[in-house]
């Protein structure tokens, strides 16, 4: 792979995902151009989910430097970026002229009351799945719930809930892999 | 738009960067309570319009930090918020990802993953929560609401239908 096919494929990710990044980054990264097994795939995929940072970037700059070191990093964030920040600029700029239009405004409540249901139903999908599947799920779904509770109902700062829940939870975890 | 507005802009999104566990779709509630509530920054309505429009538009999830970031301070605001988000948190992955790498087999490495990945569900289910309450105002925006969810749990249909056919219901003024 070269570092222009890198870019080109971020590039082009970024443009045709509507919806999600993660479905046409695994259709492009794994099924099209095989720079990643599944397996690796999902590896940096849960990686990316416990890292800080926006998880479809961190995948990029993953990706990036295991093929071409700092330089692939940077390659594949701006490839991945570019055509969506432009696009979104566009639309941002759009909204800021016909934002105070009746009809805009209407069509854009609307959209809003959907956007809220895509985040309900990933939320729901991840918590179903935890209940469901995996080991310790009691323990799992304490933490989530606690999560929700302190970041959605008490609207406490995230950095709290993170200073309290991230270490309980690691120790709960640690006992249970004993 | 004054510089200070972008320096706050830099400097909220700089913190915000490595404390993003879970991706942006789970600093809903963080964002929302710190920029419209106690900073003021943008309205509660154009908060989930933000919501709404980077939902809707190609690219990562992050694009929300984009717009929050123009709301405040222009085009240089969007540049700004968008760096200052990502950078510091692709720097740390860079440099962390061999480092973990290493550790595969270990324990440890376990218990951080399995400690910290119910901590970004419950996250994501409150910026569900969040985005709900703030942006359905009456019996039919929660209907799309839960008719969106449903339609993503159960079903394949692509989310664009779902965020098209709610627009046309709130242009026509039934939502």
């Amino acid at each position: 792979m070269t570092r222009r096919e890198l870019f080109l494929c971020f590039f082009v990710m970024g443009l045709v995902a509507f919806g999600g990044v993660l479905p046409w980054a695994r259709r492009a990264l794994v099924e099209q151009r095989r720079w990643l097994s599944a397996e690796e795939f999902a590896e940096a995929l849960s990686l990316g989910q416990v890292l800080p940072g926006p998880n479809v970037v961190n995948l990029a700059v993953m990706v990036g430097a295991r093929f071409h070191g700092a330089l692939g990093a940077m390659l594949a964030f701006t490839g991945l970026m570019l055509a969506p920040l432009a696009i979104i600029l566009l639309l941002a700029v759009l909204y800021g002229h016909y934002g105070q239009l009746g009809v805009v405004q209407h069509a854009i409540r609307g959209t809003a009351a959907a956007a809220a249901g895509l985040v309900v139903a990933m939320g729901y999908n991840m918590v179903r799945r935890q209940a469901q599947k995996q080991a310790h799920a009691w323990r799992k779904s304490g933490v989530t719930a606690a999560a929700f509770a302190g970041s959605g109902l008490l609207a406490l700062p995230l950095l709290w809930v993170l200073a309290v829940l991230a270490p309980v939870s690691m120790l709960l975890a640690w006992r249970g892999h004993k | 738009m004054n510089s200070r507005s972008l320096s706050e802009v830099l400097w909220y999104f700089l913190g915000l960067s490595m404390v993003a566990i879970g991706g942006a779709n789970a600093l809903i509630p963080e964002m929302h309570h710190q920029l419209v509530e106690l900073r003021g920054w943008l309205s509660s309505s154009d908060f989930v319009s933000l919501v709404a429009l980077s939902q809707a538009a190609p690219g990562p999830n992050v694009l929300i930090v984009s717009l929050l970031g123009w709301k405040v301070a222009g085009i240089p605001g969007a540049l700004v918020a968008t760096a200052a988000m990502c950078i510091p948190s692709s720097l740390a992955t860079f440099f962390f990802i061999r480092f973990w790498q290493r550790f595969q087999q270990s324990r440890w490495r376990a218990v951080v993953q399995e400690g910290l990945v119910p901590v970004t569900i419950g996250l994501i289910a409150a910026s569900g929560y969040v985005l709900t309450r703030e942006a359905d105002h009456g019996a039919p925006a929660y209907a799309v609401t839960i008719l969106t969810a449903v339609a993503m749990v159960r079903t394949r249909i692509h989310p664009l239908w779902m965020l098209a056919g709610a627009a046309a219901l709130g242009a026509l003024n039934i939502v």
